[in-house]
């Protein structure tokens, strides 16, 4: 990747846009460009790395906030969060694996993605957790949406519209989140020997329990032996986990347990490999293969899952794991990303959508990455593109998916 | 008394068709959809914040989204200004209509479409209350999590219009949080939905932007929002303070050790006494300031919780802690806090403030704002949700006594630009309204604004949509 402006401020941010603007030159706006793989490939005259402008502005542990520039790695973040015991809640994914990227990932890209793991299904998206931006519009006006307090309706939520929108509305400057205490405890009750769709019932049951489960995911017996270095038990693992006061959590553990035994064999795992199986499901480990083998992330309602999955089979050589209750599907096809085919039973299942993360050259310039939109969300999508980068300059080809239809 | 907030100049050409627009609504809707005498328009001339009212040109009450589409069809084609409205209570004038606009009424759209449990969510129309969804789902253990204190009258579309809050959000989030999908039409009649049970959707999102936008992008017809699991169990305890400032820093430390109670109210010795007169909750009468801290779970989890905020209550001096015994006990407490607006309105015409601010600003912004109100020679009452910074002074004043409620407004100002100065925002949960839309320049640049006026135009180019709210007057985009 050859960066072309590092600007160091967002004064520099802005006037690069500007001359850009007026000179109709389109960017690629890039954090530590570990990500660069999400979307259909950006095609443009120039690179901006917002790399630079980087650190920490605020953070109060008493107030549950922080402030940091966009640039800032992510791992920066989370070293000065749990180092007062607090954390990101909705537990960001780290793309490298899956992709093979190397470099920081950055915070201001874990937003411009929104990028989200296994809490989400409790505690939230990244969009969720965002309180306020700084951007640089494609005017390059630095501009201001949202502020630093928990609760605020002062004006439209633009804070929500910035992220996941790819740095195609706007640069990212400086984002403010709220941060969670880090549980004390927490433990996983596996159950074991499920199929699909016994384990999409058991998490359905398990979330309707008072017992607050902060993560349920599926690990069919094909990925299985992939987490914790084969240290699950045998057969499919159904994963639930806990997280509270250490006491609390071994109470609502034991009570998980005995409501779900008639559904299969119970264990359960302590915390140290609860920390890593959770990091691993978030971090897809089964298919960071070293492959370029399509890669899709699938969003449905929770009882869809594993309809779509079993309808697929029937069709096409395809591997899946399920996060979020059964919801969020990581699926993995053995040749062709088979996009036609996948969006058609999406629907046919209730309807969500489903974003290619990694195919081959060839593919990745040829099937929309993102679900195209129905017509009337993508002109309204289009024209709101219009309003926040006039010229078209920011990640053309990204852009393009994200409205098209 | 003088009006301050001025409304935009109704449209002659809208005004001289009237007869006409009346004949052409009731041909798009049903019998009883169409209200346009000056007694049936009456009680749509204002909501909860009554300092304000103005007569629409005519009501309609559709009832399905086609009957919506309709009308909006309609009046875009003609430029008449459309004003939604769930329930009417919003604090901050967002269903004030104005004497040029249709009133769109979703009261008659009260069905419950689908309830899955399995996904743990609810679809309804727009019409359907807050608390009809809790209502809906709790034989089964669940609930809707957002409380606004009105949440017995107000509607599913009005909270997603003001993005509403309530008690327990400071856990569970606001609306924006639990919203899944909404229907909903645009303002030439196109139908749209956003969102659906999965928990994300492709594109941008839109449907974060809606939530919140105060009926300027459209009108949402239905809703799918997130169920939750009941907890085990629920227990609110009352602290009494000797001061409004230890109360507050308790609630700062409190968040600070890294407890996150599922609520934490506040109330100062006025607003005690108000609610306890009203509600008979067991409020102690002999404190300045009251903190009501819910905790949630098996009672073994409510006692170890318990016990960490009761050894920060006592480093912060606190007079008297009192556990509600039973469940009668704890919805009276509860009771009590949410009439909270209800029993000042008793004794007295009050506004209500609705900055937030950051924690450690707290006692701070207290104490301030209990110097401005007694500054301008009036009192106020404070409770409001401590544990996310959202306040509610209550200025209490005279509406017929037009000079103390000009005195009254001009407080209300100065604590709200004392909100932004302390790092916080203009409202947290009520939304901006006429209230505080001229007050946006004092937590945004004009290019901050215009940022989002253009995104507001990506929806509705000629601003028809609830036109006079939010954005100040001056300084707007030609349409």
């Amino acid at each position: 990747m050859i960066v072309h402006f590092e600007p160091a401020s967002e004064e520099g941010i802005a006037s690069v846009v500007r001359s850009a603007a007026a000179e109709r030159v389109t960017l690629a706006v890039v954090g530590g460009g570990t990500r660069a793989g999400l979307g259909n490939p950006v095609r443009a005259d120039r690179t901006l790395s917002t790399r630079r402008l980087s650190g920490i502005v605020t953070y109060d542990p008493a107030e549950m906030t922080m402030s940091a520039l966009a640039g800032t790695p992510v791992a920066e973040v989370e070293a000065a969060l749990h180092a007062k015991g607090q954390m990101l809640s909705f537990e960001p994914m780290d793309h490298r694996p899956i992709f093979a990227t190397t470099g920081e990932p950055t915070i201001g890209g874990v937003f411009a993605a929104n990028v989200s793991g296994p809490r989400r299904y409790v505690a939230g998206a990244a969009r969720d957790s965002l309180l306020g931006v700084r951007f640089v519009n494609g005017r390059g006006e630095p501009i201001k949406a949202g502020g630093r307090v928990m609760k605020n309706v002062t004006g439209l939520d633009l804070v929500k519209l910035m992220a996941g929108s790819y740095g195609t509305l706007g640069i990212l400057t400086e984002v403010t989140f709220k941060v969670l205490p880090l549980p004390p405890a927490a433990a996983t009750v596996v159950v074991s020997g499920l199929n699909d769709a016994e384990a999409a019932a058991v998490m359905a049951e398990a979330m309707a329990q008072p017992v607050e489960v902060s993560g349920a995911s599926h690990l069919p017996e094909s990925v299985r032996s992939r987490f914790l270095d084969g240290a699950l038990p045998d057969g499919a693992a159904t994963v639930l986990r806990l997280e509270g006061l250490a006491a609390s959590v071994a109470i609502r553990a034991e009570k998980l347990g005995e409501k779900l035994s008639r559904f299969g064999r119970i264990s359960q795992l302590d915390e140290a490999q609860t920390r890593t199986l959770w990091a691993e499901i978030r971090d897809v480990k089964p298919y960071a293969d070293g492959t370029r083998r399509p890669l899709w992330r699938i969003s449905v309602a929770p009882s869809a899952g594993h309809q779509l999955v079993a309808a697929l089979r029937l069709q096409t050589g395809v591997d899946a794991f399920y996060d979020w209750q059964g919801g969020l599907v990581w699926l993995r096809m053995e040749a062709d990303p088979e996009a036609e085919l996948l969006r058609r039973y999406i629907g046919a299942v209730g309807g969500g959508h489903a974003a290619l993360l990694r195919a081959g050259e060839e593919a990745r310039g040829r099937v929309p990455a993102f679900e195209p939109q129905p017509p009337a969300v993508a002109r309204l999508s289009e024209r709101i593109r219009a309003q926040f980068d006039p010229s078209g300059i920011f990640n053309p080809g990204r852009a393009a998916a994200l409205v098209r239809n | 008394m003088p009006e301050t907030i001025g409304f935009l100049k109704p449209r002659q050409a809208v005004l001289d068709r009237r007869r006409e627009i009346v004949a052409d609504l009731a041909d798009l809707l049903p019998e009883g959809g169409l209200i346009s005498d000056e007694r049936g328009l009456k009680p749509f001339e204002t909501d909860a914040f009554i300092a304000y009212r103005r007569m629409p040109l005519a009501v309609v009450l559709p009832e399905t989204t086609e009957h919506v589409a309709a009308v909006l069809k309609y009046c875009s084609r003609y430029g008449i200004p459309i004003v939604p409205r769930g329930a009417g209570t919003s604090l901050s004038g967002g269903a004030i209509p104005q004497e040029d606009a249709i009133v769109v009424g979703l009261s008659k759209m009260s069905r419950t479409l689908d309830i899955d449990l399995f996904n743990r969510t609810a679809t309804v129309q727009a019409g359907v209350t807050n608390l009809n969804i809790s209502d809906a789902v709790s034989a089964d253990g669940f609930f809707y999590a957002p409380d606004p204190s009105s949440q017995l009258a107000c509607t599913i579309g009005g909270n997603i219009g003001m993005n509403s809050g309530g008690a327990h959000c400071l856990k569970y989030g606001v609306t924006t949080n639990n919203l899944l999908g909404v229907k909903m039409v645009l303002f030439d009649g196109t139908v749209i939905e956003l969102g659906g049970k999965a928990l994300d959707a492709p594109g941008y999102d839109l449907l974060g932007l809606v939530c919140g936008s105060e009926g300027q992008l459209g009108i949402v017809t239905e809703a799918t929002v997130r169920l939750i699991a009941k907890p085990e169990g629920a227990r609110p305890v009352l602290f009494g303070f000797a001061s409004s400032e230890s109360a507050g820093s308790c609630v700062a430390d409190i968040i600070g050790s890294g407890i996150i109670p599922v609520a934490i109210e506040f109330m100062d010795r006025p607003a005690i006494e108000i609610c306890e007169a009203f509600a008979q909750a067991g409020y102690p009468l002999d404190v300045e300031a009251l903190l009501i801290v819910e905790v949630e779970g098996s009672e073994a989890e409510m006692d170890a919780t318990l016990a960490g905020i009761i050894e920060i209550a006592r480093r912060h001096g606190v007079m008297t802690i009192r556990e509600s015994q039973s469940a009668l006990e704890a919805a009276l407490i509860w009771k009590g806090r949410k009439s909270a607006f209800g029993a000042t309105g008793r004794i007295a015409d009050y506004i209500c403030m609705d900055g937030t601010v950051p924690l450690s600003q707290l006692s701070h912004v207290l104490r301030r704002t209990g110097e401005i109100v007694a500054g301008y020679g009036l009192r106020v009452a404070n409770v409001f949700h401590a544990g996310d910074g959202n306040m509610h002074p209550l200025i209490l004043y005279n509406i017929n006594d037009p000079e103390e409620a000009a005195r009254a407004e001009a407080a209300g100002n100065d604590i709200l630009k004392l909100c932004v100065e302390a790092g916080g925002c203009l409202t947290g949960e009520h939304g901006v309204g006429i209230e505080k839309r001229d007050l946006m320049l004092h937590q945004y640049s004009r290019a901050d604004l215009g940022q989002q006026m253009a995104a507001r135009a990506a929806f509705d180019p000629q601003w028809l949509m609830n036109p006079s709210k939010v954005f100040p007057l001056e300084g707007r985009p030609a349409a």
